[in-house]
């Protein structure tokens, strides 16, 4: 687009990071990498941000209770803490979820639930407070379940949200009440609150239902939270391809599916960061594979239908699998071999999560986009370098601060879904269990992956580079705009949507089409900015 | 108006000394005031004649927004104008928050202004100064003099010591000065003559030696200050000696506090720890 030479990767690096005071350029020289020809670089990721460069991070509660119990229908999510924390994370991620089965619907999600607490009750502890919240949630919807979501101030002053979770629990008898530590300040960013959302689903809720959905190919879909309506997708591929979905961890979802995600044969990930640690917990207590999977993408979600279908080994599933595949990838290509033509060779940035700013990839490499600087909000090393790298990994104190659980093979319901002869002949056949390449292997030669970006660094890089469009999130949106590129968010999506599987992929590319290929962005910018400014002087009377 | 700080050690006697203070101030003439920043609440009992009163905390939480200072100021012994913070019951909550909740609560219902024509107010601190809520009273604003009681045992220097640190983290920021050392005496060998030695490395004086009389006990038990109890027992005079000599102090000062090897080694040059 632009005439003059972009500079050197390396250059534009180290202009970059010169700009930093020593102790900053040695941290952010490790989080801030161009891909060279090998892969096998190194990355530093789930660190400290460094204070002042304006993260893009949120917080341990953000991640526990607004990402991972957000978008569950049938449990009401409390927060513990003042009024703040709940209200601003009341159905701000645009988790779309249907009514459940029963009369009324059971859906709370449009409701905010906090206990809003006072002065008073930090200086006498909130669990009186909290106790009566729970009561009145109890008396007033009858809930399956009720989660307690402590914030900063109930860590501080230390109220027992589990004491109170288990003695309301036993004293209702027929609602699951459950608590989770999930104190903003605890962990580097958001990640923290996924694997604390993660250890207390798993305590307190998988495995306590037999009554999952019957089936012949039966799966739980894990980190998809259905923003803007990708799960409602998936489920209708799924469905048509003849596959059960038990739970979805957890879009459009009821704590009921939780409880029996244990029956199904196969857990599929999506977001492998949000998640993973309840997927490996169910393979060792339960004996349930795992599958790393990606709907995002016509080719992706053609590729991780082909996979589910071949872990069951039936060449009946493989056949309706290709079937739907068949029927739908005919109307993702014309609508490809229309607009392509409009999108080649234009580039993309995107910094967001532990998975999008990879998956995400995919969609643009179909309108034939390169994605020329990509990193996570909050992933680590493993999300950008593949688990091949975990044990390499270097467990610091902020990540020791969560608690990891102690999991064994259940001594009843433990049923190992394929014995290891099996799992060694699919893998035999290139079939890859629990693995997750990453990032990395997918980015070009030259292009930059940051993690934890600075806003300074984001800037730079737009300056230099003019991305035809940028993905991030809401605190980016409006610099990234007025500096005159489009900008389309990929936690919200806006207001768009849905953009997984097939159906989601078409939106995805009539929408980027419309954003890159507006000439709006070309009108930003004041008038004086653009042309000398107009002399003039009074006429002398 | 003077406001003015006690710390010490856990147990040293600093309801007890400052409340026979406050009662010497008054019997000078001085119009006091006395803040509990305690939440146990029993900064006030001997000026009060009983731990009857409510605090502030509580009256918060019980009367909402409508609070008057009425309802947590009450007259003690001397016309002394009394009320106590409050706080949890221990083990909940915070009551480092409580403190500065309360504090700010009194300033609010103005119980600090011109009209009120006090000359002293007094804040009765927790021992252990554990988290910032209990600094809230030397805060730049606050107390602007503090007085640590002390005896010649160990740890009571030691807090002593650690508190003089606090304060000149304060002092930089704010106004604070520490005022001086009052031994309450444990009846240690040697105990006036190393706490003025503690004094003078510190920077500051021993302002008063409280020697140790079954007395205060006595009239503890009847809820009573020496002074109110037994004006003519010579503790009493005690007491009257320290209220002059706080009332005619001019030397505040930002202390110097003590490596721990020094402080150790003048316990061992005063023979304690033979």
């Amino acid at each position: 687009m632009s005439e003059k030479k972009n500079l050197d990767s390396d250059v534009f690096r180290a202009n970059v990071m010169e700009k930093y005071p020593p102790k900053v350029m040695k941290k952010r020289g490790k989080q801030f990498i161009v891909r060279e020809e090998s892969p096998d670089q190194t990355i530093q990721a789930n660190v400290r941000t460094v204070p002042g460069i304006i993260t893009q991070r949120g917080c341990c509660y953000a991640g526990c209770k607004g990402v991972v119990l957000g978008p569950t229908r049938d449990i009401i999510n409390l927060t513990h803490g003042p009024i703040g924390c709940g209200y601003y994370s009341w159905l701000t991620r645009r988790n779309q979820t249907r009514a459940g089965d029963s009369p009324d619907g059971d859906n709370y999600m449009t409701y905010c639930f906090s206990t809003d607490m006072q002065d008073q009750n930090i200086v006498f502890g909130g669990e009186k407070l909290l106790r009566q919240a729970i009561q009145e949630a109890y008396d007033t919807f009858h809930p399956k379940a009720i989660a307690i979501f402590s914030t900063c101030p109930v860590g501080l002053i230390g109220d027992d949200i589990h004491a109170v979770a288990k003695e309301m629990k036993e004293k209702f008898g027929d609602c699951n009440v459950f608590g989770f530590s999930c104190e903003g300040y605890k962990g580097v960013s958001q990640s923290a609150g996924h694997h604390i959302a993660n250890n207390q689903i798993f305590k307190h809720v998988v495995g306590t239902s037999e009554e999952g959905r019957k089936g012949k190919y039966k799966i739980n879909l894990l980190g998809e939270y259905n923003i803007g309506g990708d799960a409602f997708v998936i489920e209708n591929l799924l469905e048509r391809c003849g596959i059960t979905l038990v739970a979805t961890y957890s879009g459009n979802s009821s704590i009921d599916h939780f409880a029996a995600s244990h029956t199904a044969d196969l857990n599929a990930i999506m977001c492998y960061r949000s998640i993973n640690y309840v997927a490996e917990m169910m393979e060792t207590k339960y004996g349930i594979p795992w599958v790393k999977i990606n709907f995002i993408g016509a080719k992706a979600t053609a590729k991780s239908l082909r996979k589910i279908a071949e872990y069951f080994e039936d060449p009946e599933l493989m056949k309706r699998v290709e079937e739907v595949i068949e029927e739908e990838m005919a109307g993702v290509e014309s609508v490809i071999e229309e607009i392509r033509p409009r999108t080649e060779g234009k580039t993309s940035m995107m910094f967001v999560g532990g998975s999008r700013a990879h998956h995400y990839q995919e969609l643009f490499r179909e309108l034939g986009m390169t994605t020329i600087a990509a990193g996570y909000e909050f992933g680590h090393r493993d999300d950008y370098e593949g688990r091949r790298v975990l044990p390499t990994i270097k467990v610091d104190a902020d990540s020791r601060n969560i608690e990891e659980l102690k999991v064994e093979a259940d001594p009843e319901k433990f049923n190992p879904r394929k014995t290891e002869e099996q799992m060694a002949a699919l893998q035999a056949k290139g079939y890859e269990f629990k693995d997750y390449e990453g990032m990395l292997p997918d980015m070009e030669k030259g292009s930059f992956m940051i993690d934890d970006i600075s806003h300074f660094e984001m800037e730079k890089l737009i300056e230099e580079y003019r991305p035809s469009i940028f993905c991030a999130g809401i605190k980016e949106k409006y610099s990234v705009q007025k500096m005159g590129v489009p900008m389309k968010q990929l936690h919200s999506y806006d207001y768009g949507g849905p953009f997984a599987g097939f159906a989601g992929a078409i939106n995805w590319y009539r929408e980027i089409d419309r954003a890159v290929n507006s000439k709006v962005w070309k009108l930003i910018g004041a008038p004086w900015e653009k042309s000398n400014t107009l002399h003039g002087s009074f006429v002398n009377k | 108006m003077r406001k003015i700080a006690i710390y010490g050690k856990g147990g040293i006697g600093k309801s007890t000394t400052t409340q026979n203070t406050v009662a010497g101030l008054a019997e000078l003439g001085k119009k006091v005031m006395v803040v509990g920043c305690d939440p146990k609440a029993d900064s006030t009992r001997l000026l009060l004649g009983g731990l009857a009163q409510k605090t502030v905390l509580d009256t918060l939480r019980e009367e909402g927004e409508d609070v008057e200072l009425d309802d947590i100021m009450k007259t003690g012994f001397g016309n002394t104008s009394c009320t106590e913070s409050g706080g949890p019951e221990p083990g909940v909550g915070c009551a480092g928050r409580g403190i500065i909740t309360s504090i700010n609560m009194l300033e609010q219902l103005g119980a600090y202004d011109d009209d009120k024509e006090l000359d002293y107010a007094f804040y009765d601190v927790l021992g252990d100064v554990v988290c910032g809520g209990f600094a809230m009273p030397i805060r730049d604003g606050k107390a602007q003099e503090i007085y640590i009681v002390v005896s010649g045992e160990m740890m009571a220097m030691y807090a002593a010591n650690n508190i003089c640190k606090g304060i000149v983290k304060y002092a930089d920021a704010g106004g604070v000065r520490l005022g001086g050392l009052i031994c309450n005496s444990r009846k240690v060998d040697n105990e006036r003559a190393m706490i003025e030695e503690l004094a003078k490395r510190l920077g500051t004086q021993m302002i008063h030696f409280v020697p140790r009389d079954n007395m205060v006990q006595k009239a503890e038990i009847h809820r009573k200050t020496v002074i109110d109890y037994e004006p003519s027992h010579t503790q009493a005079d005690e007491y009257r000696s320290l209220a002059s000599k706080i009332d005619a102090n001019e030397m505040f000062v930002v202390p110097n506090p003590l490596e721990i090897e020094e402080l150790e080694s003048l316990l061992i040059d005063f023979g304690i720890a033979n």
